[in-house]
């Protein structure tokens, strides 16, 4: 994919600081070994989770300390040398894809849980922290951190915070945002500022709510103390099987009018039902046109009075099958599929594209049926999961990138299927994040004060546009030059011009 | 007038004001008026009670939107018809309370350890910033991570930032019971017994302590409340009796809060031992919140609230032309202000409210 033509746009940028004269600096705080400058040490940084797009930096850093942070904050703010920070690489957003005149600041080795206090119900752990690492760190104590993504295995948790990362329990346990206590961050002048407190709010604006989805572009975040809730002592999870894709729907909207805040509601569409059932065999009834997952969590219960209301639920909204899990095992299994969703999508397709599109539920059968519609109109295949229960979906594009053209095309669906999600009152980016992904979507969503409104608070933290530059805002200028670019209606304007 | 048109109004009348740098005055019912601080000039006052109304409001997908000057009782009335309520459990302070000015407030109710706060509520907002350009940010959906999340920046903000039109929060299902417990114990033995607890999946939604009684509430299924009260233990509070209590501490009736010694907010980390400063102490949100009458030099009250992990703020009372609310060290001090001038380039809106610098 073309790389951002304002993706080298920063600020009052003096003319051309040589490596040498970066090296120089940088190797006056932190030891020569943790700068990276040759190019196949830089080559393992040059994407993240999102690898149709590559970039190799000019220089990896690895510090060890918050000290060593700040030197290459210090030096980097002084040479004007962009500065991109990168926790365990997991972004499905190109969030922490290098840049080319820049720094990558990498945080692997802030890797250790600071400190667990059980009274409090929190920890205070160093960025480069992998999310489930916490809960296992935590599992002594009957707690656990809530949000979920899921790639929790690998993800850190500096990365969750700047993105905002979800999961598919955010509807009863909320985002990072809402699991967050306190966090530390170096502003681009190396300055530490801590936001929040370790009460339950901090004193001044809620810079903390602010920080969480920023995008590594208001600082680098360095020491975080997350929220830990009591494990739920019981969970079962109740499969319902639909003929029609609608009716799934509309059994999530009567689950949630009557009164049940699930811990999990999953829907999955027929061609998912099929590729992951193909893959773990998880006993999904493969003739279903939609499956949902609702699991129900708590004392043991609550959480027997909540699965007879949802069978009954499920019951009237002509679920044509219903199983509840016995036993964690079969609950297991029963999310397997699920859980394993995009890579058993990978084995029925060579490569796919993962869309985090949300929208209001009750356009849910609207919007498949025109995605559907999408789907043979750009001639790829799309199959959807979907974290019903917040109106999060995430349409996975099948294509093959050795196909002269198809990755283009790939894209361009993905593009539409954004704008369908703004146009029915959604978001075109639910928990994944903008990155350098979407930010032409961002030009639909945001019209201009408002992308100036983002511009101006941005400047008040990074005067120089120095942290992570050409990405989740778009510039006017890029805006002006996608408007131009722009399909309506499948129609390109001046269809006799070259594009490039 | 229809809300859109009003929205162009007030603009035009905020574009004014910075042409001509005439502060304003946001104002609500003015419930919340004593909250703050009080600079004393004469500003320009802007009022917000006509612009108001639920723009929409769908149950099945826990949103309302609706606009600043609704007050909530309005508001609450539309949600319980939904079997759904505000989970932030707003304070009034006056009738006529509007959803906007508690918002701005960022104010929250016995319930917040356990349910969130304003922000955590907060899905989008429409706003006039210090240009007078209406913008919108956020959304009606629960997850949405396209640009800063300024919306939920607007919560505790004061106004200072801009005027909040429109809010979009999430919304709960109303509990189907609640029971509240009464144990005798001291601030200590509150503290603890409520960090034993907290580690248990048990449906709290209220945890205060007197110096004498520590009462806890419990909301959610009538199984799962049922299950959590045997085990928790205590006397059960007869319900009309027990209203009335989480509302009265809500409301600051309780006879705790009527006096002349400045009220102070405490914010600390919820099982910090008792602190070692001169007054009354009442102990909310499962020690997360602590309210103190004291006459004690403020610079002493903040000092111990910061040394603690927390933060300190004059709630009522005391000298409001001065600081009020947790100074701020300097780098933090200077980043706010830039960021006022990001939002409120004349910095129109408000000033002094919140901090003496902006």
């Amino acid at each position: 994919m073309a790389l951002d033509t304002d993706h080298a746009a920063v600020a009052d940028a003096p003319p051309g600081v040589s490596l040498t004269e970066l090296r120089d600096a940088l190797q006056r705080g932190l030891p020569a070994s943790y700068i990276l400058t040759e190019a196949e040490q830089l080559r393992p940084y040059e994407c993240d989770g999102l690898s149709a797009y590559r970039q190799i930096p000019r220089a990896v850093v690895l510090p060890d300390s918050i000290e060593q942070i700040q030197h290459v904050l210090r030096v980097c703010h002084k040479l004007r040398v962009p500065v991109v920070a990168r926790g365990a690489g997991t972004s499905l957003s190109g969030g922490s894809l290098p840049h080319a005149e820049g720094v990558l600041l990498s945080l692997s080795k802030f890797n250790k849980i600071i400190a667990v206090d059980p009274e409090n119900r929190c920890a205070r752990v160093q960025p480069g922290v992998r999310n489930l690492a916490i809960s296992e760190a935590v599992a002594p104590y009957g707690l656990y951190y809530a949000p979920d993504p899921s790639s929790q295995i690998a993800c850190s948790i500096g990365g969750n915070v700047a993105e905002n990362a979800g999961g598919v329990h955010c509807l009863k346990y909320g985002l990072t945002v809402h699991n967050i206590i306190s966090v530390d961050m170096l502003t681009m002048e190396g300055e530490q500022l801590t936001l929040g407190s370790g009460g339950l709010d901090g004193p001044g604006y809620d810079l903390l709510a602010l920080l969480n989805g920023s995008e590594g572009m208001l600082g680098v975040i360095v020491d975080i103390t997350v929220k830990l809730l009591p494990k739920p002592v019981v969970a079962q999870v109740v499969m319902a099987a639909f003929d029609r894709v609608d009716q799934g729907g509309q059994a999530v909207a009567d689950i949630i009018a009557s009164g049940i805040i699930p811990g999990g509601l999953e829907m999955m569409d027929n061609g998912i039902i099929r590729a992951a059932e193909d893959f773990v065999h998880a006993g999904y009834p493969v003739e279903a046109e939609a499956i949902l997952l609702c699991e129900l969590d708590g004392t043991a219960a609550e959480v027997a009075e909540q699965v007879a209301q949802v069978r009954t639920v499920l019951e009237q909204a002509g679920a044509t099958e219903i199983r509840t899990s016995r036993d964690d095992q079969e609950r297991a299994l029963f999310w397997a599929g699920r859980k394993a969703a995009f890579p058993a999508v990978g084995r029925i397709s060579p490569d796919y594209y993962c869309m985090d599109g949300t929208i209001p539920r009750r356009e849910l059968g609207k919007v498949l049926n025109q995605i559907q519609e999408l789907s043979r109109q750009y001639g790829l295949g799309v199959v959807n999961v979907f974290h019903a229960g917040d109106g999060n979906l995430h349409p996975l594009i099948m294509y093959d990138a050795n196909q002269p053209g198809q990755l283009e095309q790939a894209e361009a669906l993905g593009g539409a299927i954004l704008e369908l999600c703004i146009q029915v009152g959604g978001t075109i980016t639910g928990e994944h994040g903008v990155g350098v992904e979407k930010i032409n979507q961002m030009c639909v969503q945001f019209n201009t004060p408002e992308l100036e409104q983002f511009h101006a608070l941005k400047a008040a933290f990074d005067e120089y546009g120095l942290l992570n530059p050409g990405k989740a805002i778009p510039t006017l200028a890029r805006c002006a030059e996608f408007g131009a670019m722009h399909v309506h209606g499948g129609q390109l304007p001046f269809p006799e011009l070259e594009r490039f | 007038m229809s809300l859109d048109s009003q929205a162009l109004a007030l603009a035009e009348q905020v574009s004014a004001a910075a042409a001509t740098n005439t502060p304003v005055a946001i104002q609500g019912s003015g419930s919340k008026a004593f909250y703050g601080r009080h600079t004393g000039d004469a500003l320009q006052a802007l009022d917000m009670t006509a612009y108001q109304g639920i723009v929409s409001y769908e149950p099945t997908e826990l949103v309302v939107t609706a606009a600043a000057g609704t007050p909530l009782e309005i508001l609450d009335a539309s949600l319980a018809e939904g079997g759904q309520y505000l989970g932030f459990e707003p304070p009034r302070f006056g009738p006529g309370a509007t959803v906007g000015g508690t918002v701005a407030c960022g104010l929250a109710g016995p319930s917040r350890p356990y349910t969130g706060s304003v922000r955590d509520f907060i899905l989008g907002v429409k706003m006039i910033n210090g240009k007078g350009e209406i913008l919108r940010f956020g959304g009606q959906v629960i997850k949405n991570v396209a640009g800063y999340d300024i919306s939920r920046l607007m919560a505790g903000s004061l106004g200072t930032l801009g005027i909040i039109l429109e809010i979009s929060l999430r919304l709960l299902p109303r509990p189907a019971v609640h029971r509240t417990l009464v144990h005798n114990a001291a601030e200590t033995t509150a503290i603890e017994r409520i960090a034993q607890w907290a580690r248990y999946p048990y449906p709290l939604s209220g945890a205060v302590c007197d110096g004498e009684r520590l009462y806890i509430r419990l909301s959610g299924s009538a199984s799962g409340v049922a299950a959590a009260a045997d085990a928790i233990g205590g006397d059960t509070l007869d319900a009309t009796e027990a209203q009335t209590f989480w509302e009265d501490l809500r409301e600051q009736r309780l006879e705790f809060f009527a006096g002349d010694a400045p009220l102070w907010r405490l914010s600390l980390p919820p099982a910090t031992a008792p602190l070692n400063l001169p007054g009354e102490w009442l102990l909310d949100w499962g020690g997360a919140q602590r309210w103190l009458r004291s006459t004690a030099d403020p610079y002493t009250i903040f000092d111990a609230a910061k040394a603690a992990g927390g933060h300190a703020s004059v709630f009522r009372g005391g000298d409001r032309s001065s600081t009020v609310f947790q100074p701020l060290d300097p780098p933090l001090l200077a980043l706010h202000q830039r960021l006022k001038s990001g939002f409120d380039p004349a910095g129109i809106f408000n000033p002094g409210r919140f901090y003496p610098d902006w």
